[in-house]
């Protein structure tokens, strides 16, 4: 049987892989941004959802692991969420439709990979907070839409932000890819891009005439 | 006879399988329907694909958007359960630290193993497929033709149903008359490809892929694979009739709880459990072979998992089947007296001469596809066309730098969004920018489904350096010591995946993409490390000489004759197909040949 000298390989490469997160986030906690963390690290800490969860469950974000944004930043992502994604007469906003809780349960995740979003979203949102603050002395929730432009249109450009805009530029990338991600992924997103399959037909008739003229083939 | 609990275990069987796969699943069909009484061993639990798994359940309707995660290594919604690169307890090793020389290993622990989630492509070997020596000089001939294998072909088709076309392609063969359901309509891309692909001498044709177009022909079908066999027939034809066909919604990848794909206990358990002559024991995780005095095999050692009790089902034939790399650890930890090396490894070529497909990919936006009308592209849950291999007058002037050659598979078409769907929007829409707002609503409608890209399947010969063997300390949580793996690609790999990226570039260029320039580094960034495939194959090869192979022709050991490998072990290299059906119809060649032993008392 296996003794400690001779873990798996794998095992081992995976702990090391757990251990190098826990520690960085531990060593880089602010204790006041990151105070939903330190509640949870009281309490058991959040598992996965293992190597045989039903796959046939309907799930919702909190169901597995807890979500641990504070009201305050739960605030401030949904008025950033709604910036990137805002309701149109064709579509809601990410609001609407539950990106925040989305983007909530992917920063509380217990998976290594989600762990350095995690640092960036709160370290961003924070950001965006204390910008709107500086800027107008409001929350960012509370901005105008000009003003939420305003201090998004000085972050949405990695490569050209100003040298002291570029890690909220980065945050704006990531917090706009998730966003994206979680609202493209939703019924009310997938009509608002045009994807209309996941449904039963007797028959598959191939494009359509419309389809084919569109590219030259009919 | 059904499935089972170890303390239900009959005291001898006919025939003990290892392993609930394709070839497992395929050679328990063939022997329990001629009235062989039969025992599968799998390592994984039950599954049932009727109620188990997720069709039409969208990412937002799972944790993290149904993304990859320790757990759940090809996402959420894959039909694939305790299964991954790496598992928790069941380790394996690489020999060398180099990134280039890495072995990656899916092992799928669930009943039916791997054929729950793969991508059902059915692709033929040809005739070249089994003669590299004779036709490149490198590699090994196997010790069948392709006329060898052909009427097993027909009947593996027939039996699972395979849509395609037959397009009369050197080295690409054709189905007999009646065997291909029909093939379904092309989808845009597809379809955009083969007329631009013609400028770079791409053939874009229908692939073959195991689902029902159409219901199968349960009326003649059942004759044609048992014409002496009533009862045989009415079984079958009983389960033809409970699989519907494909209703065009829903990724394979995800299971079919309609039963239009193939899987192996669908299509395979299924009716051999009917038979009454089946016995599946579950969560049981084979440690050996063991054998008697006279050097015949007896049966198998097992770790029951439920209780971590070590069990023994005997069995008159030993068949593995436990993907071949599981096979051929089997095979070296059964070790004894008569068999120090491992058992059937007087050749020492257990382990030797692993291979996987050759890959690598590319992609490209099209920009006529900006703004496309809407429409339903989802068809048969993958790919419907596919780019084959037809180079081979440059083979024979010896013109490629490498044997053999590759396929190409798309990815194409107005997909469920994903979190990746608008990957690289940036780039296209806000020359950099992140964009967000209004224009992003209105950029992701008119880009959402602009991506073409292809991934290439290529040949590998075997060579002296890639193999495994036992890890000499490191054992797994069942006290079963692992393999360690050697990685080596030659020259002949290289240059095949210089020649991919050239010719997916040409391809993309032609329907209009633009491929920015890739250094050669960058080019082979993009080769998949061995083992990612998940096509590996090869490690007890079949050969017409017992001082260079492991098996003969019919995948027989030479050197304990009731012991036969139904999985890729036997494969003398991969071709530039895809393996899984050639597992098949080689596992039913297998059954019939170990039935005539049986029957002529030699085993």
């Amino acid at each position: 049987m296996n003794t400690p000298g001779n873990l798996p390989r794998m095992d081992r490469r995976l702990a090391i892989q757990w251990m190098f997160t826990a520690a960085a986030s531990v060593a880089l906690r602010d204790s006041a941004l990151f105070a939903a963390e330190n509640a949870v690290a009281a309490s058991a800490k959040p598992k996965g959802y293992g190597r045989d969860p039903s796959m046939v469950k309907l799930y919702q974000p909190g169901d597995v692991w807890p979500l641990t944004l504070t009201e305050p930043q739960r605030h401030t992502a949904r008025a950033l969420c709604d910036v990137i994604i805002p309701a149109d007469d064709a579509s809601p906003s990410a609001s609407a439709v539950g990106v925040p809780d989305f983007i909530d349960e992917w920063i509380s995740s217990p998976y290594p990979a989600q762990a350095g979003d995690r640092r960036i979203v709160l370290e961003g949102l924070k950001w965006v907070d204390d910008e709107a603050h500086h800027r107008f002395d409001k929350t960012f929730a509370e901005l105008t839409s000009e003003q939420q432009s305003a201090i998004c249109d000085d972050i949405c450009h990695p490569a050209k932000a100003r040298p002291e805009h570029k890690p909220a530029a980065a945050f704006f990338k990531r917090y706009r890819d998730l966003t994206a991600g979680g609202y493209y992924t939703t019924p009310e997103g997938m009509k608002a891009i045009g994807y209309v399959g996941n449904t039963p037909l007797a028959t598959f008739d191939g494009p359509p005439v419309e389809a084919l003229k569109h590219v030259g083939l009919a | 006879m059904p499935v089972i609990t170890a303390d239900q275990l009959q005291d001898s069987y006919d025939v003990v399988i290892v392993g609930s796969g394709a070839g497992g699943g395929q050679t328990a069909y063939a022997l329990t329907m001629e009235g062989v009484k039969v025992l599968v061993l799998e390592a994984g639990r039950s599954f049932d694909p009727a109620t188990e798994v997720a069709m039409f359940q969208l990412p937002s309707q799972a944790p993290l958007r149904g993304v990859s995660t320790p757990d759940k290594q090809y996402g959420f919604h894959d039909c694939s359960i305790q299964s991954g690169w790496e598992i928790p307890g069941e380790p394996y090793t690489n020999a060398s630290p180099e990134p280039q020389d890495q072995f990656r290993w899916w092992r799928q622990r669930m009943m039916g193993g791997r054929t729950n989630h793969w991508g059902r492509i059915t692709l033929r070997n040809g005739p070249y497929d089994f003669k590299p020596r004779t036709r490149f000089g490198a590699g090994f001939d196997w010790p069948i033709g392709y006329e060898d294998i052909a009427p097993y072909y027909d009947k593996v088709e027939m039996l699972i149903g395979v849509f395609g076309t037959n397009e009369g392609l050197e080295n690409s063969p054709d189905s007999s008359p009646g065997v291909l359901l029909p093939a379904p309509k092309l989808r845009v891309g597809e379809l955009y490809a083969q007329k631009h692909g013609k400028k770079v001498g791409a053939h874009v044709a229908s692939i073959h892929r195991a689902v029902l177009t159409q219901a199968q022909d349960a009326e003649t079908v059942p004759a044609r694979l048992h014409p002496k066999n009533a009862k045989a027939r009415g079984i079958l034809a009983e389960h033809m009739r409970s699989r519907a066909p494909c209703f065009w919604a829903t990724d394979c990848h995800r299971g079919c709880a309609i039963r239009a794909n193939y899987d192996s206990q669908t299509v395979h358990l299924r009716p051999a459990l009917a038979t009454g002559n089946l016995d599946i024991l579950p969560n049981a995780m084979a440690r050996e072979v063991t054998i008697d005095r006279q050097g015949k095999a007896t049966g198998i050692t097992f770790i029951d998992k439920t209780s971590g009790r070590e069990g023994h089902a005997a069995g008159r034939v030993v068949v593995l089947a436990a993907s071949s790399q599981e096979s051929v650890r089997l095979l070296l930890n059964s070790k004894s007296n008569l068999f120090p090396d491992g058992l059937a490894n007087s050749s020492g070529k257990v382990g030797k001469y692993i291979t996987d497909s050759v890959s690598s990919s590319l992609g490209a936006h099209i920009p006529a596809f900006e703004g496309m009308p809407i429409h339903n592209e989802d068809g048969a849950g993958g790919p419907h066309a596919y780019v084959p291999w037809t180079l081979h007058d440059q083979n024979r002037r010896g013109e490629l730098g490498f044997p053999g050659g590759y396929h190409l598979e798309f990815t194409t078409g107005r997909q469920m969004p994903s979190m990746t769907t608008l990957n690289g929007i940036d780039g296209l829409a806000g020359g950099g920018a992140t964009v967000y707002g209004r224009q992003l609503k209105e950029d992701a409608r008119r880009y959402y489904g602009c991506n073409l890209g292809f991934g290439g399947q290529g040949t590998m010969l075997p060579n002296e350096g890639t193999f495994c063997e036992l890890d000499p300390e490191l054992k797994d949580q069942w006290g079963i010591p692992v393999l360690r793996f050697h990685w080596k690609w030659t020259d002949f790999e290289f240059n095949q995946v210089r020649h991919q990226q050239k010719r997916i570039r040409e391809l993309l260029e032609a329907a209009g993409g633009k491929v920015a320039p890739k250094s050669e580094a960058e080019m082979f960034k993009t080769m998949k490390p061995g083992g990612s495939v998940i096509h590996e194959v090869g490690g007890a090869i079949m050969g017409a000489d017992r001082a260079t192979s492991v098996t003969n022709q019919w995948s027989q050991t030479w050197d304990v004759k009731n012991v036969f490998l139904a999985d890729g072990a036997p494969f003398a290299c991969t071709a530039d197909k895809n393996p899984t059906l050639t597992i098949m119809a080689l596992a039913w060649r297998m059954a019939d040949h170990l039935m005539d032993e049986l029957k002529r008392g030699n085993l």
